[in-house]
Parts: C-alpha cells; sequence; structure tokens
C-alpha cells in the first residue's frame, strides 16, 4: 500500500517535470508563431504586436494535456497492454464478424451511394439538395476515382507517383481544347481525354524507369509542376491562369440539361431545375468510379496485375522469371493515368471552367494522402479515405454554428489543414499502414486467407 | 522435348572474361553444360561463381566471351558461327534454337532462351502467397492466354481455362516439393527451407531447359538436404533439365553431381567427374591451403 502510494506520488512528480519540459519546448516553437504578429498600420507601416494571453494560453494547453498523457493515459495503455491476449473462441468470433461485415458492406455501401442523390432530393428537396450531391457527393467521388486510379501505380505496382494530378491536368484540358475548338461530344472525348493521358503516363514512364524511391518521387513531382507551368505559359493554347471558360457540358444522349424547349425538363415534362443536371453528373461520376473499380479489381486477378505486386515485392525475382519490366511499369503508369484523365475530362464538363489553379501539387499531395490514409492498395480504404478527407473538408464549411461560441471572425475552413495534419499523425501512430492494410490474395486453392501489411512490400519506388 | 542424355551440350561457355573496373572477376573462363546432367559449379568464397550466373542469366554483360544455349534438336549447334557473325540474338528453327545469351536482357534470357535460376539470398515475393508466387512464373504464357489483358479484362472464358491449367501445374509442383498445405499462405512466412524450395519450384514453373541454383542447400539441415537431392536428381531425370548449380556443401555436390568446374579467383582450376575434381592437388590446395609436405617450406619463407 505504501508502495504504491510512494510509486504514484513518483509518477506524479515524473509527470509534471514532463508536463514542464514539454511547455518550455512548445513556448520556444511558438513565441514567433504565436507570440508575434507583424501588420500594417494606417501609414502604411509595419508594425509589431505582440499576443502575451493567447501565446500563454495555448501553451498552458498543450503544458496540460502533456501531463494527462503521462499521468493517466500512458498507465493505462501500458496496463492494457498487459492484459492477456484474446482467447481462440473470442477471436474466430470476431473474424466471422469480418466476414460477415466484408460481405454486406460492399454492396450496401454500393446501394448508398446508388440512392445517395434519392435520399436528399427527398430530405432536403431541390434548393438545399444540389449543395449535397454537388459539393459532397460529386467531389468526394471525383477523389475515390482518383485515388483508386493512384492505386494502381503506387499500391499495386509500388511506383511512388507525385504528380499525379498531371494526367488529371491533361485529361480536363484535353476534353475542354477539344470541345471547345472542335465541338465534339463529351462521350467521343471522354475515352479520347484517357488515351491522351496513358500517352502521357507512358511519356513519363520512359525516363523514370531506371528511378527508385526518392529519386522517382522527385522526377514525378518535377513533371507534375513542368505540365503546371505549360498550362500557365502556353497562352495562346491554354489561355493561361485565365483558363478555360464555358467549356460546353455534358447532355444527356444529346439532350442538354437547360430550360430551353428541348431541354431535359422539358422533353420529360418536369418543371426546370438545374438539380437534374447535378443528379446526372452525380451518376456519371459514380459509374466511372465503379468502371476505375471493377477494371483494377480484375486486373489484380489477372496476369498483368499480378505482375505489378510481384514488382513491387521484388523486381530483381520478376526479371529473373521473364517478366518485362519495362513494359509492366509503363503500363501500371499507363492505367493510372488513363483514369486521372477519366476524371479529368469529368472535371472540366462538370465546372465549365478549368484553370492551372486546380491543378496544383496540393492536389497530388490530397490523392496520395488518400491512397496512403486507406492502405496502399486496397480499394474500400481508399473510398473511406477519401470520405474522411474531402467529406471532411466541406463538412468545416457547414459549421457556421461555431461563430456562436467563437465570435463572428473565426472561420472553421482556415483549420483545414490542421485538422489533416493531426488526423495524419494520429493514423500513422494508430495504424502506419494505413486504415485496411490487409492484402487480399488475388487466387487461392483452399481457404482466402488476408495477408498481414508487414510481410507485403511497399515497393522501392 | 527430348529427354536423352545424349552426350550433347546445353549450354557452352566460351572464353567468358568478367571485369569490374580493375578487377578481373572472370578471366577466360569455358566450360560445357551437357544436357540432362548436373553440373556443380565450385571454389572458395570470393571465386566468381555468382559472377558466372549473372552473365548466363543476362543480369550482367560480359566484357569478353561467348555463352551459347542450345535446345530441340543438336544439329543447331552447326549455325554457331554464322549466328555470332550475323550479330542476332538467336535462330529459332523448326526442330531447335539456338541463342546467345551475352546478347540477350536479363528477362529474355528466361523468356526465349528458358533459362531459370535461383539467388543466393532467396528472392521470393514475401507478401503473396506460395500459389500467386507459382503464378507469377507463369506470366508470359498467362499473359498471351489473357490476350495481353485485353481479353482477360472482358472475361473471356479462354483465359480462365488457361489461368486453370496454370493452377493446376502449380498444384503439381507443390505436391512434388511437399509445399501443398502451405498454398495459401504468403511465401514471408515459410520456414527457411521452405522458401529455397518454394524459389526451385517457382523456377520450374517457367518450364526452363536450364536451371541454374545458387547454393540451393545453403542454411539447410542433413535430412533437407539429403530431400533436395532426391528433388533434383527426379527434376533432371524427369523433367530433361539441364542444372548448373552453385555449392558449397560437398554432401550435394558430390552426392548428385555428374560434372564439376571449380573456380579459384575468376580461374578454372579443374573440371571433370566428381572423383577427379577431389583428388585435384589444385582443387586441394585452393580449398585447404598448401599441401603438408610444403608447410614447412612455406613457414621457412614467411620466417616462423
Amino acid at each position: 500500500m505504501g508502495s504504491g502510494a510512494q510509486s504514484k506520488r513518483v509518477d506524479m512528480t515524473g509527470a509534471l517535470r514532463d508536463a514542464g519540459f514539454t511547455g518550455l519546448i512548445a513556448f520556444g516553437v511558438l513565441l514567433p508563431l504565436i507570440g508575434f504578429l507583424t501588420g500594417v498600420d494606417g501609414s502604411n507601416q509595419l508594425v509589431l504586436t505582440t499576443r502575451w494571453p493567447l501565446l500563454f494560453a495555448v501553451v498552458a494547453i498543450i503544458a496540460a494535456c502533456r501531463f494527462l498523457y503521462c499521468f493517466a493515459l500512458m498507465p493505462w495503455l501500458a496496463r492494457r497492454a498487459q492484459r492477456p491476449a484474446p482467447s481462440p473462441t473470442q477471436a474466430s468470433f470476431s473474424l466471422k464478424l469480418r466476414g460477415a461485415l466484408a460481405r454486406w458492406f460492399i454492396p450496401s455501401a454500393i446501394g448508398f451511394f446508388v440512392a445517395y442523390p434519392l435520399i436528399i432530393y427527398f430530405a432536403i428537396g431541390t434548393s438545399g439538395g444540389q449543395k449535397w450531391i454537388d459539393n459532397f457527393g460529386i467531389q468526394i467521388l471525383i477523389y475515390v476515382m482518383l485515388g483508386w486510379g493512384l492505386n494502381i501505380v503506387v499500391g499495386l505496382a509500388g511506383l511512388l507517383d507525385l504528380g499525379y494530378v498531371a494526367f488529371y491536368a491533361v485529361g480536363a484540358y484535353s476534353y475542354a481544347l477539344l470541345a471547345k475548338t472542335f465541338g465534339l461530344s463529351f462521350w467521343i472525348l471522354l475515352p479520347l481525354a484517357g488515351v491522351l493521358s496513358s500517352f502521357w503516363g507512358i511519356l513519363l514512364g520512359f525516363p523514370v524507369l531506371r528511378l527508385r524511391g526518392d529519386y522517382l518521387a522527385i522526377v514525378t513531382l518535377a513533371f507534375g509542376e513542368i505540365i503546371r507551368l505549360i498550362l500557365i505559359n502556353w497562352v495562346a493554347l491554354t489561355n493561361g491562369y485565365a483558363g478555360i471558360i464555358s467549356i460546353p457540358r455534358p447532355t444527356f444522349f444529346g439532350i442538354p440539361f437547360n430550360a430551353n424547349d428541348d431541354g431535359f425538363a422539358a422533353t420529360f415534362g418536369l418543371s426546370y431545375s438545374p438539380l437534374y443536371r447535378v443528379i446526372f453528373l452525380y451518376y456519371l461520376i459514380l459509374a466511372l468510379a465503379l468502371l476505375t473499380c471493377f477494371v483494377t479489381v480484375r486486373l489484380r486477378r489477372l496476369p498483368i496485375g499480378r505482375a505489378w505486386e510481384a514488382l513491387r515485392e521484388d523486381e530483381i525475382a520478376c526479371r529473373s522469371l521473364g517478366i518485362n519490366t519495362t513494359n509492366t511499369k509503363l503500363t501500371a503508369f499507363a492505367m493510372g493515368a488513363m483514369f486521372a484523365g477519366f476524371a479529368g475530362s469529368f472535371f472540366a464538363a462538370r465546372e465549365a471552367f478549368i484553370s492551372p489553379e486546380s491543378f496544383t501539387f496540393i492536389e497530388s499531395a490530397t490523392i496520395l494522402a488518400i491512397v496512403v490514409l486507406g492502405g496502399m492498395g486496397s480499394q474500400i480504404g481508399v473510398v473511406i479515405a477519401a470520405i474522411v478527407m474531402i467529406g471532411g473538408t466541406e463538412i468545416l464549411r457547414e459549421l457556421d454554428f461555431l461563430k456562436t461560441i467563437f465570435g463572428p471572425t473565426f472561420d472553421p475552413t482556415q483549420y483545414r489543414m490542421l485538422l489533416f495534419g493531426f488526423a495524419m499523425v494520429v493514423i500513422m501512430i494508430w495504424r502506419p499502414r494505413g486504415l485496411i492494410s490487409m492484402r487480399e490474395p488475388s487466387v487461392f486453392l483452399k481457404e482466402r486467407k488476408a495477408i498481414a501489411a508487414d510481410l507485403v512490400k511497399q515497393g522501392r519506388g | 522435348m527430348d529427354s536423352a542424355r545424349d552426350g550433347s551440350t546445353v549450354l557452352r561457355v566460351e572464353h567468358l572474361t568478367m571485369r569490374f573496373g580493375g578487377l578481373v572477376a572472370i578471366d577466360n573462363l569455358s566450360f560445357d553444360v551437357k544436357r540432362g546432367t548436373i553440373t556443380a559449379l565450385i571454389g572458395p568464397n570470393g571465386a566468381g561463381k555468382t559472377t558466372v550466373f549473372n552473365c548466363i542469366t543476362g543480369f550482367y554483360k560480359p566484357t569478353e566471351g561467348r555463352i551459347a544455349l542450345q535446345r530441340g534438336d543438336a544439329a543447331v549447334w552447326g549455325s554457331l558461327e554464322s549466328l555470332t557473325d550475323s550479330g542476332k540474338r538467336g535462330v529459332v528453327r523448326a526442330d531447335g534454337a539456338l541463342y546467345l545469351l551475352e546478347r540477350m536482357p536479363d528477362f529474355l534470357v528466361a523468356q526465349q532462351a528458358r533459362v531459370a535460376r535461383t539467388f543466393q539470398n532467396i528472392r521470393l515475393f514475401p507478401g503473396m502467397t506460395v500459389l500467386e508466387n507459382l503464378l507469377v512464373a507463369q506470366h508470359n504464357p498467362l499473359m498471351l492466354a489473357s490476350g495481353y489483358t485485353f481479353l482477360g479484362v472482358l472475361g473471356f472464358p479462354s483465359y480462365a481455362s488457361a489461368e486453370r491449367a496454370a493452377l493446376d501445374k502449380a498444384r503439381g509442383w507443390l505436391e512434388r516439393f511437399g509445399l501443398i498445405e502451405r498454398a495459401d499462405d504468403p511465401a514471408g512466412v515459410l520456414p527457411y527451407g521452405a522458401q529455397r524450395r518454394l524459389e526451385i519450384a517457382r523456377a520450374m514453373c517457367t518450364e526452363p531447359v536450364l536451371l541454374c541454383l545458387d547454393e540451393p542447400a545453403a542454411g539447410l539441415n542433413p535430412r533437407e538436404s539429403a530431400e533436395l537431392n532426391e528433388l533434383l536428381l527426379a527434376i533432371r531425370d524427369e523433367f530433361a533439365v539441364s542444372i548448373l548449380l552453385i555449392e558449397h556443401d560437398m554432401s550435394v555436390v558430390m552426392g548428385i553431381s555428374d560434372h564439376v568446374v571449380v573456380l579459384d579467383y575468376g580461374v578454372k582450376i579443374a573440371d571433370g567427374a566428381p572423383e577427379a575434381v577431389r583428388n585435384d592437388a589444385k582443387v586441394i590446395a585452393a580449398y585447404l591451403g598448401v599441401a603438408d609436405d610444403e608447410v614447412a617450406k612455406v613457414e621457412a619463407e614467411v620466417g616462423l
């Protein structure tokens, strides 16, 4: 009893000391960041103001959190780790539960995505519903599709691509320029944009064939920037920063979505509403995303998909088995780029306006973050990560009620990156290989056993 | 395929030299591998054995020399000189084929000339199942059956039947190598000996003419290496595969090889039947140092 109290007291002083150090470090780091604020006064002079109360408040919060972590959370985690492992019956129960989840989860998720516009339409109505279908549904599905496309390159073939947005841009500009110049329809240009993008994917693939790891990442990053800079500077073709406006919208098999007599609403005897176009676009991107998923799942079970995964596992062994690694890498780049091209042409058709601003590095980083957070190679993980990352951003715009707490100048969207960073840190501590890190074998003799993440290589490229 | 051990040559290495900068790893090495035999390549550490393998399998481009591989009718050897002069990689006739391996990139050596290899430090696909490892080895025929992916994506039945055949073949090799119980486990969790066997099974799935094994018995216990001997003899006899192996385990080398080539510092010091090589004075000197009666002389020179 006495010794217990003793150790508790030691814990207390240890935690206090730790919290003190953390507070000191936080003070040092935050002094220039929060403590000082530079601004411009009325006579256009630079002035330095100090924000001591805010600084000390933040430092105090950090120190308190550290104290709680050392004093309460760490002993609790240690106690939990000492607890015996679950018995076999429990384990088999959780395995059964997982099996049932896997069986029901995918069909019900697809069902939900199909029914989503109708749910919104009947729950909210035409006026408010548009925002939820457009900003949430379509936006998330674009990123799901891009994540699935990048998953082929990063997750399956193990080639780290930091310039994926370049192919998205090629698809978008292909559609915009060809539709405006030649008046070709969306349905012709959609495959064409995919072909052009995959052509650029192969073009990028050639110089980077011999590169691996960091070097590959840097060259693909540069490629993304080159494409963006060309879009900015080749004003004669792309109209530079100003972008391309009034890009033709996709039609419903030739019937445009407008208020005219030959428009969609009039043809089907409905009263005109912009919602119909939004719902049409929603189903379009849903179909494109499901196509991406279907093709990827199929490819994984074909020799090319196994060769991609084998390439990620061991390139030299692949070559010793007669696999042409050059072609295998190029097809991975081409496939990934093709789906980005589809998504890009959809993006141009949906927005009716594109500019180089839409294709910055942060887009590549977001798509890569979705793939990594979801678990490299996992299709479902990408969906969950896209909903969290993109949906989360959009949700922040809806949190107006926070203004009543923090005052009218509070803007929740400004904390987007902070929350992203926080989510990243949490995921990387909790699940370093992503949300869904198990690998499903592509073929089996008796029993399909999931493969633990620590056996699966991440690729060296 | 001709299964006869007719004494004809399947692989001919001539004047092979490999230099890395100033280092001569292999110096003017010539030897033959006879069809349907097991040839062992032995020598002390650093003798250049793995470099020879890397030259044969296309992972290195030799500095000098010719490496010719023949399959089918031995008469095709007659066109060796004309093939060398033509600058082409190989000549394929209806009854046989001849390839110059030093002119081919690594994957073509495996794909066209049908030379399969294993590695000194095992190179499996650890995150893929045992079965998947064997299917990756059948990539090229399956790729053809899937119509270079296009027919496969569209779900044509020709691919499904090709995949069933590939699975049957994989199952056959797994049963032969005693790995069938582990077929659905990831290759990375297999015990060491099983990983070695899996790597050989994977190489055999490519239907090789010549199988190059880099220290297949390394790290195996005596019982396992005895089983390996049985397996290699069975492969040689049933599948008409010629085997070239690097090995330090003398029970394997002397137990199963028909022919032994000894390398020391990149130079061939002996070439012949196992018995003859075992008693060769140069080989004994290379492995054990100089002979007993010379020890005193050497010590005197060094000043002991």
